[in-house]
Order: structure tokens, then sequence, then C-alpha cells
């Protein structure tokens, strides 16, 4: 269908495809990073990348992506953690920005996955589609280190560059309308477990 | 009776009860009530003390900090607590989060704001529809066994609780003249 994906003039940002990007991401990831992922087709996508045990995968709460990943990057300052959101989510929690800037950990990357449609309850726009600019908010939020990746090879650049970077980056990514790759496995107990595994928080029974 | 005299207000006992266990990270959305609290986590550098623009915004960072091996509690009031039954039903509660929240309750003895008496209503029925353990603190004398024994059963029990500060305890907010 013709999903109304942003397509505001002022941006030269390639529409990419969430599955991909997340595969692209997950690959670069050596020392054990935390990734959240948000509700819907952004932790689809991340459980069909491959499971890792420091992934975590949101089933509800829609919008509590960043937060969550704060609270992570709050509680282990040396470990990297990136959180992967939608636009949709987003706009249910703008206000996190202006925590996550203010309290500006260094550890902690954003990625929001925008294509201007709530495409897992039937494509539906979201009020901001046609006239939000996310990046640009989060920068008026004071996250200063945000920007649209242009293509699939900026994205890895700046998810690269995100890890070196002593402070908080988000980096927006056009996507298509095409919904989630797999289905998470929805036992939000052992996802919670494995995941405290995962940071060496706990060891298993 | 000199016990008397160095007797701990309700904030202290608080604060202390936090330190006591281990609790850092205190994100809030602020409250009358909750000022001293507030105002004494912030001059003390245990803690890691900061306000969010949502209360649920504040649940996802102590789960997350929970996750990543950190102890936190949130501090807010009644209208900032009916905010949360997504939140509480689709993350705390199933994953079995020990949630410690700090609740101020406006709306009952001697409040002047109808919408806070209606929405102060909508709270234990929330609570006890999630099964989730949660006690409303009214007198001085009890307020630190209940309080640290509150948060040692939800972290040895993975289960999140309610601490309901009643005005019978705080002195709650005058009426407005």
């Amino acid at each position: 269908m013709s999903a109304p994906m942003n397509t505001s003039p002022d941006r030269n940002t390639k529409v990419m495809n969430r599955f991909d990007l997340t595969s692209r991401l997950v690959t670069r990831l050596k020392n054990e990073e935390a990734v959240v992922g948000g509700i819907g087709n952004t932790n689809f996508d991340l459980w069909a990348a491959g499971h890792r045990p420091q992934n975590f995968y949101m089933l509800g709460s829609m919008g509590l992506a960043f937060p969550i990943a704060l609270g992570v990057a709050l509680a282990q300052p040396t470990r990297r953690v990136i959180a992967l959101e939608g636009d949709g989510s987003l706009l249910m929690q703008l206000g996190c920005l202006s925590t996550i800037a203010t309290l500006a950990p260094k550890n902690l990357t954003m990625v929001v996955m925008d294509n201007g449609i709530y495409q897992i309850t039937g494509s539906q726009p979201t009020p901001a589609a046609a006239t939000a600019d996310l990046v640009a908010i989060a920068i008026a939020s004071g996250l200063s280190n945000s920007s649209w990746a242009a293509d699939e090879e900026d994205f890895e650049r700046l998810i690269e560059q995100s890890l070196l970077t002593d402070g908080p980056t988000l980096i927006g990514v056009r996507i298509d309308d095409k919904p989630g790759t797999g289905t998470t496995r929805r036992d939000p107990v052992q996802i919670r477990e494995r995941f405290m595994h995962g940071l060496g928080v706990r060891q298993p029974l | 009776m000199a016990a008397a005299e160095t007797a701990q207000s309700w904030h202290e006992i608080v604060l202390n009860t936090l330190k006591r266990n281990d609790i850092r990270l205190v994100p809030y959305v602020p409250d009358r009530v909750l000022t001293p609290l507030i105002k004494n986590l912030h001059a003390d550098s245990f803690f890691n003390v900061f306000p969010t623009a949502r209360e649920e915004e504040a649940v996802g960072i102590v789960s997350g900090a929970w996750m990543g091996g950190m102890r936190g509690a949130m501090l807010m009031q009644t209208s900032g607590f009916a905010t949360l039954a997504n939140v509480l039903a689709s993350l705390v509660v199933p994953s079995q989060i020990p949630l410690i929240m700090f609740v101020s309750e406006r709306g009952t003895l001697g409040e002047f704001n109808l919408g806070q008496s209606l929405v102060c209503r909508t709270m234990r029925p929330v609570l006890d529809s999630l099964a989730m353990e949660h006690h409303t603190c009214t007198r001085l004398d009890e307020f630190e066994f209940v309080t640290d024994r509150s948060i040692k059963q939800a972290i040895t029990t993975q289960a999140p609780v309610a601490l309901i500060l009643s005005p019978l305890l705080t002195g709650g907010k005058a009426f407005d003249k």
C-alpha cells in the first residue's frame, strides 16, 4: 500500500529497511553491548537478527525503550547500551529525550526507526508523519548529537561513531512500511532473567 | 523523653531506609508533600536523584537499572500513579521487577480539589486488580518497619510494592486559601 511515509522535501535521507539496519547494527557489536528493543516490530526484527543474551525485548509499555535503556546505562556505565525505538513509540514519551539530555549518559545510543506509520495496527499515519522532524525534536530537547542517517553506510558510520563517543547519541533512520521479520517469544520473565545473565548481574541456577 | 526528641521525621526515615538498602537511583515527579525528601536526597551524594517528565518514564528507568544491577525507587503523587496502569501490567508485574514506589497521597483527608479526590479512588483498585503489594502508611512509629520490610520483601520476592504516604503520616497538603 502507499503508506504516508515521511516525505518532507528537506530530507535527502534514503528509505531503508528495519530488519536490514538492525542486522547491520547487531553484526557490529563486539563488546557485549546491551540492546533494548521497543514494542512490536522493533523488537521482532531485533529477535530476527539473532538472539543475544544482552538483548531485552519490550512486550508492552509502549514508549519506554529509551527510559529502560537509560536505566541500564546508568547502572552499567562501562557497558554501551543501544535502544531501538519506533517513531510512534517515541511520540508517546518525548519528555524522555530531555531527561536523557540532562543526565547525559556517556554510553547510550538511541535509534529511531521512522516510517511515519503505526505499521503493526494497520499502517495508520502517526500525527507527526507529515509535520514533525524527530531528530530536530531531539536536538531541541538538548541531545545535540542527533542526526538522520542518509543511507545504510551512513547508519553504520554513525553507529560506529556513537560507540566511541562520550555522550548520548540519537540516530534517526527513515524506514519502509514492511512488518517485522520474526516474532519474539513472549516470555517476559525469561526475557528479563536472560538479559540479567547477559549483563553479568546474575548467574543461571 | 529523649527517644521522642530524637525521633526521625517520615522523610528522614525514607532517606535512611533507602540508603540502608543500597537504593541509589531515585527518579521522581514532584509533589508538595515530598519537597523536604526530594531536597535532602539531592543534597546527599549517595543518591542519583532526578526529575522525569512522566511517572511512566521513571518506571522504565528504575526497571532498566534493576536489570543492570542497580537498585532504585520512585517518588510521585496519587495522580501520577493513575498514569501507570499500562506499564505496571505490561512490564513490571509480568517481568517480576521489584519496583519500589512511594506515593504521596492526595485526594483524601481534607482534599480541596475534586479531580484529586476522584483520581485517588482509582489507585487501590488498580493495585488490587494486579495483586500488587501496597501499604497505606499512617503512623510514624510503624513507618520504618513498614518501609524497610517492604523494600526487602520486594527485592527478595521480585515483586513491586507501593507505599502510600497518607496525610496522617506526612501532614498532607494544606487547604488552599
